[in-house]
């Protein structure tokens, strides 16, 4: 039995003529680009997404090489032949044309980094990239449910982002990524970059807003006959729970960013206490949607993961239900432990209240890894890019777990608070987590969106370059932060030195792993090996439709007859067994 | 609504049709039906969004309020309810309108449509120049004014500007939707003008009624908060 009915079996069985695909050109550059601007097709605003994506990520991993640059030596104060007192170690100064000081410098990069990072990449990342790819595709449907807002969401995301960026340009803001009162109401000469970077944070958010109800009434009204909730891919459960997240939260930031605006503009005093207001209560505004956005960033790595490592160990989920069930349950639990990024900085009834509720995210989190390692046994699991970086994905977002536990009990957190340890800890879960996933993502779906294979040899030489210098930047950080170095100083004392050196080298070898891979992504659109409807032998729709797909997607609406993973039942179609074969029919469960 | 077709052109009267009759769903759509449950379901989630961006705003609010209960009961005593109280009989009345005018569009008669329409968007326009002309205006020259340009000599609590800085920021937030209000409005002015929408195509015009609604339940919990409460 096939998952589709037999007339959905006519699509071509191709391997090479993509007359139809959605890449095909339109004739000249300029009605290629005329076509692109003003696309609704999901496809075309999924890679939309992921250029930009790409070139945000580059930039903000710029900042991130500085700052670490800058941390290579302990800057030291000395005083000149002159009697002047200079500083040693300014190796940001060529950055500077307005005479900042070396730790002015730091700051503007250290929060241009985070704030690209954050609003401008895993924010946005896998749900508007590869969620926008092929979260119609895997439900069966031509397109999301507004196509023209689809588009119009990214327009928004671009202008907000170079609003945001603006403020670079005209020299940076020095608050961190965070933009907490008092640094973002007093610091004077930042006066206009801060309220360029608030605006952008602002705009962004409503494209957030819009990608998100988007997918959410997608997701409702636009499955292929025959799908019913639970026969939903897990990818699309978790963008759905994310989604709920982004309608949700947002507007709480877009209300914060707007007081925070006003506070700059006109004093308001909510949050300046020699007025009567209150800085906390700004960080009490920021996390109920700061925090919420973590999950935004981490619910669709799982849905990633969720996929590929039940395509490539050639096995059904183990326990799909419950990983569809924790996804809800993390969205919801995702609102109630804003306050545990405020442990120092509020009364001790609220502060443990916080800290019980927090060590519940663990329990659906924890639902999942359990379920990914059961689906990891007795499978067949075959070593290419997308599972050597599922099997990254699970051994660093484990630590990245782990670690968290001992932030979240109120004791150790007293010590760790603002530490290197929780700059090791939040890397391990948004890079450990969700960037690798969604390299694991974009390795498992490149064949499927651009019709081409990568190179297998150089791309897992990225991955052990990415992997390996990932553990040596910020493993050592973890020490480092348990001994007292804090967070966010361009300065430290001489004892540091050793471990912040393995670190920075770590970050080298990162940047050495994403040119491999940028060198093998473009390899591969230009010379890599026509790819296969169904490289991997997926189950799930998206696999069903030409690679890359015809711009309505399916040639036959696909009716679907059971659930996503049923790899003990049945052999997809199209799968291409001369590359990658299937193992014998095996008597799981 | 109804689930049929639209219907077929041997069946109807020869001559151009009306617009309305031609609109046809998105290609990615199984039934019209569907096209239509889909854009009210996302409108009730943009909605949501707008709830919890002023609950933002209650919540600040509530907090100053309960800090400083003197200066916001000063703060309540300057503004003068009868304009508020105009304000929200004005919006009731448009909402009432505007619910009107979709009754009567999903009943065929465009006509009275667009009258209710046209007065909807005057309701709106009536709002704004109260609130300018006789709020903000004088209250603004009086030196009564948010955050750091205060300057309103015979204030009674130095928390005062506190006060008109969540006053100005609430209302303000409100106007800015009325004003987006009135454009949505005046779009659905335009194109019911050239036949657009009819009892199988009102699917914007319910849209941007509840949107409407909204503005009107939004206001109708600043009214007391604000003029109201002392």
């Amino acid at each position: 039995m096939s998952s589709l009915d037999s007339h959905a079996g006519s699509a071509p069985q191709h391997g090479g003529g993509h007359h139809g695909s959605y890449l095909t050109s339109k004739g000249s550059l300029w009605a290629d680009i005329a076509n692109w601007a003003t696309t609704v097709d999901h496809k075309k605003i999924g890679v939309m997404y992921l250029t930009a994506l790409l070139i945000l990520f580059f930039l903000g991993g710029v900042m991130a090489l500085a700052v670490r640059f800058e941390l290579l030596e302990p800057t030291r104060i000395v005083i000149n032949q002159a009697g002047e007192s200079v500083t040693t170690g300014q190796r940001l100064a060529f950055l500077a044309s307005d005479g900042a000081t070396a730790n002015n410098i730091y700051n503007r990069a250290m929060t241009l980094h985070g704030a690209i990072m954050t609003f401008m990449f895993i924010v946005p990342g896998i749900p508007a990239s590869l969620g926008n790819f092929f979260l119609p595709l895997m439900i069966g449907a031509k397109d999301v449910a507004f196509p023209r807002l689809n588009l119009g969401s990214w327009y928004v995301y671009v202008f907000g982002s170079l609003f945001a960026l603006a403020s670079a340009l005209v020299g940076g803001i020095d608050t961190g990524w965070t933009l907490y009162t008092p640094y973002s109401t007093m610091t004077d000469a930042d006066h206009w970059r801060l309220v360029a970077m608030i605006t952008g944070v602002f705009i962004m958010g409503f494209s957030s807003i819009m990608t998100g109800l988007n997918f959410v009434v997608t997701v409702h009204k636009l499955r292929a006959p025959g799908m019913g909730w639970f026969d939903m891919p897990l990818f699309v459960w978790a963008i759905y729970a994310t989604a709920i997240i982004q309608v949700l939260a947002t507007p709480v930031i877009g209300i914060t960013t707007l007081m925070l605006i006003f506070e700059r503009l006109f004093n308001f005093g909510l949050f300046d206490p020699r007025l009567g207001g209150d800085p906390v209560l700004f960080q009490h505004f920021f996390w109920f949607y700061s925090h919420p956005v973590v999950y935004i960033m981490i619910l669709p790595a799982f849905g990633v993961i969720s996929e590929t490592i039940t395509v490539h160990a050639r096995k059904p989920i183990f326990g799909y239900r419950s990983i569809a069930f924790a996804s809800l349950g993390i969205a919801a639990v995702s609102f109630l432990v804003w306050g545990h990024h405020m442990f120092t900085s509020q009364g001790e009834l609220t502060a443990a209240i916080f800290s019980f509720l927090t060590f519940f995210v663990a329990v659906p989190t924890a639902i999942k890894v359990f379920n990914w390692i059961s689906t990891l046994y007795k499978g067949s699991i075959v070593f290419n890019t997308p599972m050597l970086y599922t099997l990254g994905f699970l051994f660093l977002f484990t630590i990245g777990g782990l670690t968290g536990l001992p932030l979240a009990t109120l004791s150790t957190d007293m010590h760790l608070h603002d530490s290197y340890y929780v700059v090791a800890h939040f890397h391990y879960v948004m890079f450990g987590g969700t960037v690798i996933a969604f390299l694991a993502g974009l390795h498992h779906w490149w064949p499927k969106m651009f019709g081409k294979m990568y190179a297998e040899t150089p791309a897992k030489l990225g991955f052990w370059l990415v992997f390996l210098g990932f553990n040596t930047t910020f493993f050592i950080q973890f020490i480092m932060g348990a001994h007292g170095m804090p967070r966010r100083y361009a300065s430290y004392p001489d004892e540091f030195q050793w471990m912040h050196i393995i670190s920075t080298v770590g970050s080298w070898m990162l940047l050495a792993g994403f040119l491999v891979h940028l060198f093998t992504f473009i390899h591969a659109l230009l010379q890599g090996k026509t790819a296969s409807a169904n490289p991997w032998g997926g189950m799930t729709l998206e696999w069903h439709a030409d690679s890359p797909p015809d711009e309505h997607n399916f040639a036959h609406e696909p009716i679907v007859k059971h659930g996503p993973y049923a790899y003990d039942r049945v052999v997809p179609p199209h799968t291409d067994p001369a590359e990658y074969p299937l193992p014998e029919k095996t008597d799981l469960h | 609504m109804s689930t049929m077709n639209p219907p077929s052109g041997r069946d109807m009267p020869a001559g151009p049709k009306p617009l309305h009759e031609t609109v046809e769903k998105g290609h990615h759509w199984r039934t019209r039906d569907d096209e239509f449950d889909a854009g009210k379901l996302g409108m009730w989630l943009f909605l949501g969004t707008e709830v919890l961006l002023f609950a933002g705003l209650f919540c600040g609010y509530a907090i100053m309020r309960m800090l400083y209960p003197e200066a916001f009961a000063n703060g309540s005593h300057y503004l003068n309810w009868v304009y508020g109280g105009a304000n929200t009989l004005i919006l009731l009345w448009s909402s009432y309108t505007m619910a009107a005018a979709i009754r009567h569009t999903q009943l065929g008669d465009k006509a009275r449509a667009q009258i209710c329409l046209v007065i909807t968007w005057l309701c709106a326009l009536a709002f704004l120049l109260i609130k300018f002309i006789f709020e903000y205006g004088p209250k603004w020259a009086e030196g009564k004014r948010p955050g750091v340009l205060f300057n309103y000599p015979y204030a009674e609590n130095p928390m005062e500007p506190m006060w008109w800085s969540l006053y100005y920021a609430a209302t303000g937030i409100h106007a800015s939707h009325v004003v987006i209000g009135m454009g949505l409005i005046g779009y659905l002015i335009y194109r019911n003008a050239k036949g657009w929408y009819g009892p199988k195509n009102y699917l914007a015009m319910e849209n941007i009624g509840l949107y409407w609604h909204i503005v009107d339940l939004i206001w109708i919990f600043l009214f007391p908060l604000l003029y109201l409460i002392h």
